[in-house]
């Protein structure tokens, strides 16, 4: 099974074939990061339009329809024959809006909804960067998601989308923090914030000690402080179809759009592999390769997110907040408390 | 420095064109935030002079303008409009005709029950019951589409009876139906009643008291969920409805949850009659002899029937001839639409979206 653990085909390209041209000095690091963020940026634009096609199926067979059949084997090209239609799309800039905060809002989006991935592991060695505060830079880069929100609910200069970037704003704020206090539990655990580090702290019981068993509660708040993170049902409340048209996008067309599009979905891609390592143990797991054990827990994540979202009705936006507050809050205290009594007392039997 | 801060209203245009307003309704809203401080109707986008096309028109020629008076139940338009026809002419209705016109009006007032559910979910972020009620309401309009040929706009109930008699593979079709209707009437009950998120979104929301009630002239489903005991059917019957046995559900909260509820429990009661209707109905004809010309007696009449937003009634007034000389009609959707910004002030725009929904409004009713 080693060979088909990637990390060594990196390893052997750097070595074999980027050293040799480009060096290994500031040029040659240069050069390979510009790759790697290419490779990284390529992967997840592909995990993403595999996603908007699932979705699309998961939602289909929930409420017994068939989806997309007719582009490519059950409609797999669908989502590229949507882009191809995005992308000639006219990009209308609405005549009042604010043009500079109207156009920076869906890159802002879309580039923090990447830059998540620097910290992912993907599998044993596969990271960009491990960086020793891995899981509060994950924290911090998605929070800046609903500044662009904000942006494009203010820029677009219309009552709808100011209404749902309002809305995400101060759904935002309130569910930054269980789900925070909620991974805290795990740092308190691991005794680092380095992604990896985590990872390997699970890899006991033939890769099954995982942080789910100690801390289930834990696990909870973090789904569904997640699904609000992702703006997704029951928590889609910026882009309240019914009450606010789309919400903050409501402006948006053509690759805008799309931008705002993909990065909900790399969105939701990214909160579940943050469940998949800070929880489900990452990419630990016996006989088959490290990258296949992430990529399952993960799309089980996605999976999960995906039936909440065509099952449940949407919650009221001060029943959201109260939610957060009075619910959320105290569990995540309470589950702080659990990870400090069992670190003290149980595990030292 | 005055250090106050200044807070301004907004106003906010839900409609014409807003996807929860089920139709071309326009609500001039005045929101604080999220709340709504003032809501204010307008309506007449799809205005189309039904009432004035009728008046150039013979009687018989009426029927296809009522379909789309209030298309989701055409039925029972057709139906309500025959009913003042034959009470001035004094015509008498075939037994079998009387049964065809329960059965398919009952079938409809299902149909038009689980669309509205359907779409509560809908307005509610629930987006798969929506496709689960349309299920069921497909085999309603395929049992339509087998009988008169047509899924929305009838025309199948005619002055003097129904325009054709039912095709024999219409009863076991029909009695499947019946029979599955029941689980997914229970299906539904587990997708949403007892759903947190529903009730949380339902109850106590858009409370309609009783004295409301008898203020706005609420009707139908909307005012038995509010503990009024009245429908048509049952305290003023009209065609053949004193032959069956169903009841009246009623619900005394007066929220958007108990109007879900009721309109649940009446999908149940409505199978059930038409059941019952199929049991017992007997050979014949299906339409009495009429002339297309007729010419009605002089005189004004009002007759109402219990359609699934509420009363229906038609006014109609004849002055002898082969055209009517003004028809008036009267859908409950008008008077639901009225009472919604008395009960939605206060709320949220989230709120005013399931009032909307539960209230079951739609607009052709009130624009005509």
């Amino acid at each position: 099974m080693e060979i088909l653990e990637l990390a060594w085909i990196f390893e052997w390209l750097n070595e074999n074939l980027l050293v040799p041209i480009v060096g290994d000095g500031e040029f040659g690091i240069l050069v390979r990061n510009l790759i790697l963020a290419c490779s990284v940026f390529g992967l997840l634009s592909l995990i993403a339009l595999c996603l908007v096609w699932w979705e699309r199926k998961v939602s289909a067979h929930i409420q017994q329809r068939f989806g997309p059949m007719m582009t490519g084997w059950h409609g797999i090209l669908q989502t590229v024959a949507d882009a191809v239609k995005l992308i000639q799309k006219e990009d209308i800039v609405p005549a009042l809006a604010d043009r500079k905060v109207f156009f920076w809002a869906p890159v802002i989006c879309f580039v923090c909804a990447f830059a998540a991935y620097i910290v992912i592991p993907f599998g044993d060695g596969l990271i960009v960067s491990d960086l020793n505060v891995g899981i509060l830079y994950i924290i911090a880069i998605t929070t800046f998601t609903i500044i662009s929100l904000m942006m494009a609910g203010w820029g677009s200069n219309n009552k709808y989308a100011l209404l749902g970037g309002m809305r995400s704003a101060a759904q935002a704020v309130s569910y930054e923090v269980p789900m925070a206090l909620s991974i805290l539990g795990v740092v308190m655990v691991t005794g680092s914030m380095s992604m990896q580090e985590i990872v390997k702290a699970q890899s006991a019981w033939y890769g099954f000690h995982w942080n789910i068993f100690f801390q289930p509660l834990g696990f909870v708040i973090y789904v569904i402080a997640a699904t609000a993170e992702a703006n997704r049902t029951p928590f889609d409340l910026p882009e309240a179809e019914q009450e606010l048209v789309a919400g903050f996008n409501i402006e948006y067309s053509g690759m805008k759009f799309a931008m705002f599009f993909l990065a909900e979905f790399v969105n939701m891609f990214t909160v579940s592999a943050i469940a998949t390592t800070v929880f489900l143990g990452g990419w630990n797991g016996p006989w088959l390769p490290s990258w296949f054990w992430f990529l399952i827990k993960t799309l089980g994540m996605v999976f999960l997110f995906m039936v909440f979202r065509w099952t449940y009705p949407r919650l009221r936006v001060d029943q959201l907040m109260e939610f957060a507050w009075k619910v959320l809050l105290p569990l995540a205290f309470l589950n702080i408390l659990w990870v400090g009594l069992y670190e003290e007392v149980f595990s030292k039997w | 420095m005055a250090n106050k801060l200044h807070l301004e209203t907004m106003q906010i245009n839900m409609g014409p064109h807003h996807p929860s307003t089920h139709g071309v309704c326009r609500l001039i809203l005045t929101i604080d935030g999220e709340n709504i401080v003032e809501c204010v109707p307008d309506i007449g986008f799809l205005h189309r002079s039904i009432e004035k096309i009728c008046e150039n028109r013979t009687y018989a020629q009426c029927i296809p303008m009522m379909d789309r008076f209030e298309y989701v139940t055409s039925m029972m338009c057709n139906w309500g409009f025959a009913l003042a026809t034959e009470k001035l002419t004094d015509l008498v209705v075939p037994e079998r005709a009387e049964y065809l016109r329960v059965i398919m009006g009952e079938l409809n007032r299902i149909a038009s029950h689980l669309l509205c559910i359907g779409v509560t979910g809908l307005d509610l972020g629930a987006l798969t019951p929506f496709l689960y009620t349309f299920r069921e309401r497909e085999d309603i309009l395929d049992l339509f589409e087998m009988t008169c040929g047509q899924r929305l706009t009838y025309n199948y109930i005619r002055i003097g009876g129904v325009s054709r008699d039912i095709p024999p593979e219409f009863f076991p079709k029909c009695k499947e139906f019946l029979d599955k209707f029941g689980e997914k009437c229970d299906d539904y009950e587990k997708v949403l009643t007892e759903n947190p998120i529903w009730i949380a979104r339902n109850r106590n929301v858009g409370v309609i008291t009783e004295q409301m009630v008898y203020d706005y002239a609420v009707s139908g489903p909307s005012a038995r969920a509010s503990g009024v005991n009245f429908d048509i059917r049952k305290h003023d019957p009209y065609s053949i409805y004193d032959r069956f046995d169903f009841k009246v559900p009623v619900f005394y909260g007066g929220d958007c949850y108990d109007r879900y509820r009721a309109r649940m429990a009446e999908m149940r009661q409505s199978a059930s009659i038409v059941r019952q209707a199929l049991d017992q109905m007997p050979e014949g004809d299906v339409r009495c002899k009429v002339s297309p010309k007729f010419k009605p007696k002089v005189g004004e009449v009002y007759s109402r029937v219990e359609n699934s937003r509420g009363e229906m009634g038609f006014h109609i007034i004849s002055d002898g001839t082969v055209k009517p000389f003004r028809v008036r009609a009267r859908g409950g959707s008008y008077n639901h639409l009225l009472v919604t910004p008395e009960i939605v002030r206060g709320l949220k725009i989230a709120d005013l979206v399931a009032i909307f929904a539960s209230l079951d409004i739609i607009m052709p009713e009130i624009d005509r």
